[in-house]
């Protein structure tokens, strides 16, 4: 407790510079992210995050300098180049995406290393600060960093909202964005530069491997609570900025824990959660409804039954005996026991083990089913063609599905019919 | 890189083609499989495996080590099906969480044991081939076999060539026709796995000489620079293990003369043999067009 009242104040100015830096990179790399995200461009930021490397040696080589801005113009060069190079081998050669991607990745990664320890053999005095950009060290972050980042995520802020439309129709159709007669080359450029920005100052807090995470993990959770872009980037760059800040606290209570790592790990937390919890997209949410599904069939299915046995009979509402059930249609036993329950608490049977038979409200639920099994049956002979024997698997599914409004429609498209195409009466 | 001369030299350059010849192999696969980017997040997401196997045998390269890492490789594939599937995430961004979860764990485990682990990060990124001939092998009786990671890469080479010549009908048939191998009655899951298995595998023994990024050099690179000159699997696979070799041997005096990571210096290799690959592919065509049109 006393830890946590210790960072949240923020009286070391270190813990400060550190927080705040991470968490404006969380945010910022999030929001662009969500962009590559949704353009099915995840891995290209992956592969942009490694091929940076070589230009940030050079940079370092050329000037002799390691003043962020200075390597960032260098990064930023080097990841055009990978850009360039993905984009032109994809269109001349056979290659698929995934082979491009890879093969840049690895290749522009493997020249940087070389050149840096090339460089570093070479003995250069000040060379020791350029393998921060491999593994990243949010701790050591200066003022002069932090200034960059935040100068960086306001850029980043104004440019996203001025070309918004530009990159939310290029997020979902580019085709259409191509028709509309916008500057899609313009918008694809300066994305790509926001993402090589974004990835250059990314790496700093976090190395190059987990810079994909930064970018691409926020980005999925984000998607699972919203269907709306805007949301969902606001979304996003939280998450971003929360893992930010985790990580850094986490770093600040167990100084010999690397921040990036534990960034990724919030993020990724974040990510298993929202996929698995979220209303409607999370898992447990589509369980659930699958589940429900499920049980309206099965007890729509015994209502039809006690209808149908009853119907023979000439009384809807005779009461029937469990073998007279099974007769009619093979129900596994647990599936009929659910079922039995749940209609008895419903009330829309009465009786004991001896038998059962439908009350009122019963009769009308299940005069429904039947009502729109024969309903759909008729549609498809009358309307559709299709022959009286091809006909009842199809009703079997509709008539769970069919609704109060759809049924209506049906009953003035064909006449309000009397009997279904097997001559059985269609109960109104 | 120390004396020892042109045996070192040989020692080194042998380790790194076997290493290489073996990526390559299994590379052609995953390319032809549009699985390149699988076997970049298996790459990754062996370093917890190889994190915790090393905290309980103490030992660097124990055969349980091998299996630790081999197993969590194999679960990064499971973990990304099941996200792309269950919870329909979209399988770029299913493979981009997964692996740098997995590698952020691993660097968290490596931080937490750093006094008892003798690994490091630079290890983990890009290998050191370089002291191969210092790692000598020695019998009970105390005769000197060589370096051992040269072993261990040898052993590699053979367990991936019996596993494509023995697997290679149902790899061929897997890749290029899943339905007419599933009406063969050949399991694409099967082979699916054990291509996983050996990609894991291959991983594994490769990361220390080249580590977890240059590896992934070594299994796109020559794959797609032999598939730019040709399209029949037999020739593709033995173009491919050349260039491997190629790398290798051309890497490490890259790397002499300039004083820079081996294991850099063969993906850079690797890369110009790409593009010269790709500038002949290129020529060839023109010329082909040329020739219609003429």
């Amino acid at each position: 407790m006393e830890t946590l009242l210790e960072f949240f104040s923020f009286s070391s100015p270190n813990v400060r510079m550190v927080t705040l830096g991470t968490v404006l990179l969380g945010a910022a790399a999030a929001v662009v992210g969500s962009f590559a995200f949704l353009r099915k461009r995840a891995l290209v930021g992956d592969a942009i995050a490694h091929a940076i490397l070589p230009g940030i040696v050079l940079a370092y080589v050329v000037t002799d300098s390691k003043h962020p801005l200075v390597l960032m113009i260098g990064a930023l060069l080097c990841g055009w180049l990978a850009i360039l190079s993905m984009d032109y081998i994809g269109n001349k050669t056979k290659l698929k995406t995934d082979t491009v991607i890879g093969l840049i990745l690895s290749v522009f990664f493997g020249l940087g290393i070389f050149m840096l320890t090339a460089v570093q053999h070479t003995g250069r005095g000040n060379q020791a600060g350029l393998d921060k950009f491999l593994f990243g060290k949010a701790a050591s972050m200066t003022q002069t960093d932090v200034f960059v980042f935040a100068g960086f995520s306001i850029a980043l802020l104004i440019i996203t909202f001025v070309f918004f439309k530009a990159f939310k129709i290029l997020s979902f159709n580019r085709d259409f964005a191509l028709t509309l007669g916008l500057p899609v080359k313009w918008a694809e450029f300066v994305l790509a530069t926001l993402t090589v920005l974004a990835i250059t100052t990314g790496i700093q807090a976090v190395g190059v491997v987990l810079m994909a995470a930064l970018l691409i993990t926020p980005a999925a959770a984000a998607r699972s609570w919203t269907d709306s872009l805007v949301r969902m980037i606001f979304i996003a760059a939280a998450l971003g900025a929360l893992g930010g800040l985790v990580g850094s606290y986490i770093s600040f209570t167990a100084p010999n824990m690397p921040t990036g790592p534990w960034i990724v790990m919030a993020l990724s937390f974040f990510t298993l959660f929202s996929l698995l919890f979220a209303p409607k997209r999370g898992v447990f949410a589509k369980l659930q409804l699958q589940r429900k599904n499920r049980e309206k069939i099965i007890t729509e299915n015994l209502l039809k039954a006690f209808y149908l046995t009853g119907e023979k009979t000439g009384n809807v509402q005779a009461i029937i005996a469990k073998e007279t059930l099974d007769s009619y249609r093979k129900f596994p036993a647990s599936e009929f026991q659910f079922a039995l329950r749940k209609l008895k608490r419903k009330l829309h049977i009465i009786g004991n083990e001896n038998g059962w038979r439908l009350t009122e409200t019963g009769v009308v639920k299940a005069a429904r089913v039947v009502r729109l099994h024969r309903l759909w049956e008729m549609y498809l002979t009358e309307r559709m063609n299709m022959q009286s024997d091809h006909i009842h698997p199809n009703a079997e599914t509709m008539e769970h599905v069919i609704t109060p409004e759809v049924e209506a429609e049906l009953i003035k498209e064909l006449n309000r019919p009397e009997k279904d195409p097997h001559e059985s009466v269609i109960p109104y | 890189m120390g004396g020892g001369g042109a045996v070192n030299d040989i020692y080194i350059i042998l380790t790194a083609s076997f290493i290489a010849i073996s990526c390559a192999l299994i590379g052609v696969f995953l390319m032809l499989r549009q699985m390149a980017m699988v076997g970049d997040a298996i790459s990754h997401a062996v370093l917890p495996g190889i994190v915790l196997a090393y905290l309980f045998t103490g030992e660097r390269s124990s055969g349980i080590m091998l299996l630790g890492a081999a197993i969590l490789g194999v679960l990064a594939t499971l973990l990304i099906e099941l996200f792309h599937k269950k919870t329909r995430l979209q399988e770029d961004a299913s493979i981009g969480v997964t692996f740098t979860w997995l590698f952020a764990l691993g660097v968290i485990l490596i931080s937490v044991y750093s006094g008892q682990i003798d690994l490091d990060q630079d290890c983990v990124l890009y290998g050191e081939i370089a002291y191969v001939p210092l790692d000598l092998w020695f019998t009970a009786s105390g005769m000197n076999l060589g370096p051992r990671p040269l072993w261990i890469a040898a052993g590699l080479l053979l367990v991936v060539l019996l596993f494509v010549l023995r697997g290679y009908r149902g790899l061929f048939i897997t890749s290029f026709h899943p339905d007419y191998a599933a009406a063969l009655g050949i399991s694409t899951v099967l082979w699916h796995y054990g291509l996983m298995s050996m990609v894991s595998v291959t991983t594994v023994i490769s990361f220390e000489s080249v580590g977890a990024i240059l590896v992934v050099a070594l299994l796109i690179a020559p794959a797609a620079a032999a598939y730019l000159l040709t399209e029949s699997l037999p020739k593709l696979l033995s173009l491919a293990a050349l260039f491997g070799v190629l790398s290798s041997a051309g890497g490490y005096y890259l790397a002499k003369w300039l004083d820079g990571s081996i294991a850099g210096a063969i993906s850079t290799v690797a890369g110009v043999i790409f593009i010269v690959a790709f500038v002949v592919s290129l020529a060839r065509k023109s010329i082909q067009t040329k020739s219609i049109a003429g």
